[in-house]
């Protein structure tokens, strides 16, 4: 180690770091700082005694090994069983640890106490040689001249343009990502709403009466006719779409609707489109007695008593509502599909 | 073309020298077989005692490196019994309360994964804490590089490399997060969506093709996949290999010091010493990731139920490192008074819809994802420094850089506390619209509070060790002399010490300069206005004259004994 400097300030290894006076520093670079040797190096009883402490260390990560064998094949989860499977897991855990914990103090502790402390100083390399700069860029304008490239301009031009269009393909290719029949922004008008599909409860699919409906409670509804698609991801799909938020109040407590609104409730009980319109998420929560809709995501809050109004947070529009009424039965249905697109804005939807 | 000569660059000797040595000690019987067949003896003489300065914050990036590689190692695991399907199946494994709901195939293998495949959830938690370690260990390590201008000549695109590794990052975590199908990471890709289809003109069909159709379908999953495993775990692999090749092309930065120079490397040589310590160390970071795992439940996938569009629950926490893009969204008020900020833009064809309560919070995430590339080029177009740097700034020499780096933390930290708001106010018994409302006056005021207390903080400090310099430590020891006047006795520092404190640049502020033609631009403005932000209230260090004048003002006053080279200095400037 003693080829490149031992930190003795008086030796030549400080004559090269000394670069003070160029730097113009208060004071010329003094050099390392003498090497205080550590105990380990002058007393061999404390090396000795950095020597048990790597292999206890070692003998720690033996150890943990044994231990994560007790808990792969002692600890006996039957099915289900939580409590053993956190013993299983914590004694996994522990015992890895210890294994790998173990190994790695050890090995540092070695280098610490025991390798060589002495700082070392090598020289920067320059990056490079002026002269390999010049030989590289000669090669280069060699290899360009040898192509002929600047000479043929045809042979250019007609390989840019080659090389320009080539690429396309392999973007055109992921076209069939999306394979739907009914491909483009027009299925996003729709849902699987339309006049007379009953609302009924979700997951269990029970319709629901209206005079069953008591004043302040909330139902989370899906259509009727949400059951009778067959796909799984056409269903999610669907629903991700047509979920419904039904409330019932007090029918004074609406604010009074105009123009084609004017129907769209039924003795107080107003339904929403329950995916908010600021990116998605299920606005699922209900607070009774200030008739507000709080989205849990970004927390945009809707005022269900004034058709769905923003009130605060980042949703720049209302939720879309579903306009509803009973049946001949009495229970409750669409009288259409939603008049908008339900959730988050898209450039198309104008 | 001249003709080539047949006259050998090689003598015959020296190709058949390889051949002819009798190796005697095992050492030589490895190498020679090795060096017979890749010539690899000069490599490990090359770099088997090549310098490694050494210092703690050295290490974030070696904790990046083994957490990705302990994270690819678990998620490998993962893939055996993992099945990214969206089909759906009913689940029939042995956690009670799911039994007999219909699911997807990629929920119904993770919950296998964790009850029935014994040590699956001791990696699942693995690969999810090494994931987050990953991340958190290359935010820190950049901090590190950005407070100490490690990024400054010849080392800028190591830098951008580092970028887009955390980029890379980001992208690995998300796509993983949201592999397992739940009702938590359903809504995660829904509100992705939501971000999709707010881009204009191209957004719906991004989304579109992400989903293969309307969201969410049953093809995202297994597209997820494949960008999880293979795609974004290669790029990083070959950033990885990029960035690993340039530290050694550089050689590693240095702490300014005693005996450290722009022309030296000071530290320990790799064997043995820095090779014990960074291997032992991939060993440490393993077994701390471990004891996450074992003891820190993260991410317990099956109390959330399959991924359904209507439920979702209250208080939850996307990933420490998605925290960001969610809080900036939740900053944005959707209207201003009465005014919508959405809006329709008339067009002949019936209008397009402008989501800019979706786009103005991607304004700010841009801003600070781009500002990270393009640091080093704005930074050395301010300063014109256009020097090498090896040896690192102590961050209050640089405090233009370390008040500008600290306002830009700020901000993030603000927006990433947003994420939270709803847990905030929960806690705390806030007004959860007070908490937002707050957070987005922090927005505004949080960095231009952090930029100016943090430059008063690295100038003050300066000023510190100004006074260290020229008095001395205070002793806490107070004096009487004889005339009846009490001082407190000052400790000169060492030399060694000293000189940490002096040998510093401090650049003085370059006007605007005009160009050929004469005509100061306003580029060249808005430069020498940023430069003088930057160093208008310097703090330089000590010099030699005001040095060698404090020491003969000490000298005059007491006969306390100075360090050996400052007297030595005091009496060859008498001369």
């Amino acid at each position: 180690m003693g080829e490149h400097g031992n930190g003795d300030p008086q030796s030549d290894a400080v004559i090269r770091a000394g670069d003070g006076k160029s730097s113009g520093h208060a004071i010329d670079n003094p050099g390392l700082p003498p090497h205080r040797p550590r105990l380990a190096d002058v007393d061999e009883k404390a090396a000795k005694r950095a020597e048990r402490q790597v292999s206890a260390l070692f003998l720690i990560s033996i150890i943990g090994t044994v231990m994560f064998f007790v808990g792969y094949f002692v600890v006996g989860v039957t099915a289900g069983d939580l409590e053993m499977l956190r013993l299983q897991n914590t004694l996994l855990g522990l015992g890895v640890a210890f294994a790998m914990l173990g190994i790695g103090l050890g090995v540092v502790q070695w280098a610490r106490a025991l390798m060589p402390d002495h700082e070392v100083i090598e020289d920067r390399k320059p990056l490079r040689k002026e002269e390999d700069r010049a030989e590289a860029a000669a090669t280069v304008n060699e290899i360009v001249d040898e192509t002929q490239i600047k000479r043929r301009p045809l042979l250019r031009n007609t390989l840019i343009g080659a090389a320009l269009l080539a690429p396309l393909p392999a973007v055109v290719v992921l076209r069939d990502l999306d394979r739907s029949e009914d491909f483009g922004v027009e299925r996003m008008r729709h849902t699987i709403w339309e006049e007379g599909v009953r609302l009924v409860r979700d997951p269990t699919g029970t319709p629901i009466r209206a005079a069953d409906l008591t004043v302040g409670s909330v139902v989370h509804v899906v259509p009727e006719t949400l059951r009778e698609i067959s796909g799984h991801g056409e269903r999610l799909a669907a629903k991700a779409k047509s979920v419904v938020l039904l409330i019932r109040m007090q029918p004074d407590e609406l604010a009074p609707a105009t123009g084609e609104r004017e129907n769209w409730t039924h003795e107080g009980i107003i339904a929403c489109s329950k995916v908010c319109t600021h990116v998605g998420c299920p606005v699922a929560l209900y607070e009774r007695h200030t008739h507000h809709l709080l989205c849990p995501c970004h927390q945009s809050t809707f005022d269900a008593a004034q058709q769905f109004k923003v009130i605060f947070g980042p949703a720049g529009r209302p939720l879309p509502q579903l306009p509803i009424t009973v049946d001949d039965e009495g229970f409750l249905v669409a009288r259409s599909d939603f008049t908008e697109p339900v959730g988050p804005t898209y450039w198309e939807r104008g | 073309m001249s003709t080539q000569s047949l006259e050998p660059k090689y003598t015959e000797a020296q190709y058949s020298e390889v051949d002819q040595y009798q190796p005697a000690t095992r050492t030589g019987r490895i190498s020679n077989y090795v060096d017979q067949r890749v010539g690899g003896t000069g490599l490990v003489r090359e770099f088997g005692r090549k310098v490694f300065p050494d210092h703690w914050t050295f290490m974030f990036g070696e904790v990046a490196l083994y957490s990705f590689l302990i994270t690819v190692v678990s998620g490998a695991f993962l893939t055996f019994w993992f099945d990214p399907s969206m089909a759906s199946t009913q689940y029939d494994g042995s956690y009670a309360p799911m039994q007999g709901v219909e699911m997807s195939m990629a929920y119904a293998t993770a919950l296998e994964l964790s009850f029935d495949v014994r040590g699956g959830l001791f990696m699942r938690q693995l690969h999810h804490w090494g994931a987050l370690m990953f991340v958190m260990a290359m935010a820190v390590h950049m901090l590190r590089v950005f407070f100490t201008g490690a990024f400054r000549k010849p080392r800028e695109l190591n830098w951008v490399v580092g970028c887009a590794l955390l980029v890379a990052g980001l992208g690995a975590g998300f796509t993983g997060y949201s592999l397992p199908d739940e009702v938590l990471s359903g809504n995660g890709l829904r509100i992705i969506d939501g971000m999709l289809k707010a881009i204009p003109m191209v957004g719906t069909y991004i989304s579109f093709f992400l989903f293969g159709g309307e969201f969410p379908g049953d093809e995202v999953i297994p597209r997820l996949y494949s960008l999880h495993i293979f795609v974004i775990p290669a790029v990083i692999l070959i950033l990885i290999a990029v960035h690993l090749f340039m530290v050694v092309v550089h050689k590693h930065t240095q702490y300014p010091g005693p005996g450290r120079t722009e022309r030296n490397v000071v530290g320990y040589p790799i064997g043995p010493v820095y090779a014990a310590k960074a291997g032992g160390f991939l060993f440490v970071v393993f077994g701390v990731l471990a004891l996450l795992a074992g003891l820190f439940q993260i991410n317990a996938l099956w109390n959330y139920g399959p991924y359904d569009p209507s439920p979702v629950q209250a208080g939850t926490q996307p990933d420490w490192y998605i925290g960001w893009f969610d809080g900036v969204l939740r900053l944005m008020p959707g209207y201003i008074g009465d005014i919508p900020l959405e809006f329709v833009l008339p067009t002949p064809w019936g209008g397009n819809s402008v989501a800019l309560p979706v786009l103005i919070p991607m304004i700010p995430i841009t801003v600070l994802l781009l500002g990270l590339f393009v640091w080093p080029f704005l930074e050395a177009w301010i300063t014109g420094d256009k020097k090498e740097h090896h040896v690192l700034d102590r961050p209050r020499n640089a405090p233009g850089r370390t008040a500008f780096g600290m306002a830009m933390m700020v901000w993030y930290f603000v927006m990433w506390g947003a994420a939270s708001s709803d847990l905030m106010a929960t806690h705390f018994s806030l007004s959860l619209n007070d908490v937002i409302i707050w957070l987005r006056v922090l927005f505004f005021l949080g960095p231009i509070l952090a930029f100016i207390i943090t430059k008063r903080i690295c100038l003050a400090l300066q000023r510190k060790d100004r006074e260290i310099v020229l008095h001395g430590n205070e002793a806490g020891v107070i004096e009487m002399l004889p005339h009846g006047e009490f001082r407190e006795k000052h400790n000169r520092v060492n030399d060694y010490e000293l000189f940490t404190l002096v040998a510093y640049e401090s650049p003085e502020v370059t006007p605007a300069r005009p160009n050929a033609k004469g005509k100061v631009s306003l580029l060249e403005k808005s430069r020498a206005g940023l430069n003088r932000v930057f160093f208008e209230d310097r703090v330089a260090p000590v010099s030699r004259e005001e040095y060698l004048e404090a020491l003969s003002h000490d000298h005059h006053e007491s006969s306390a004994a100075l360090p050996a080279a400052a007297s030595a200095q005091l009496e060859s400037s008498k001369h």
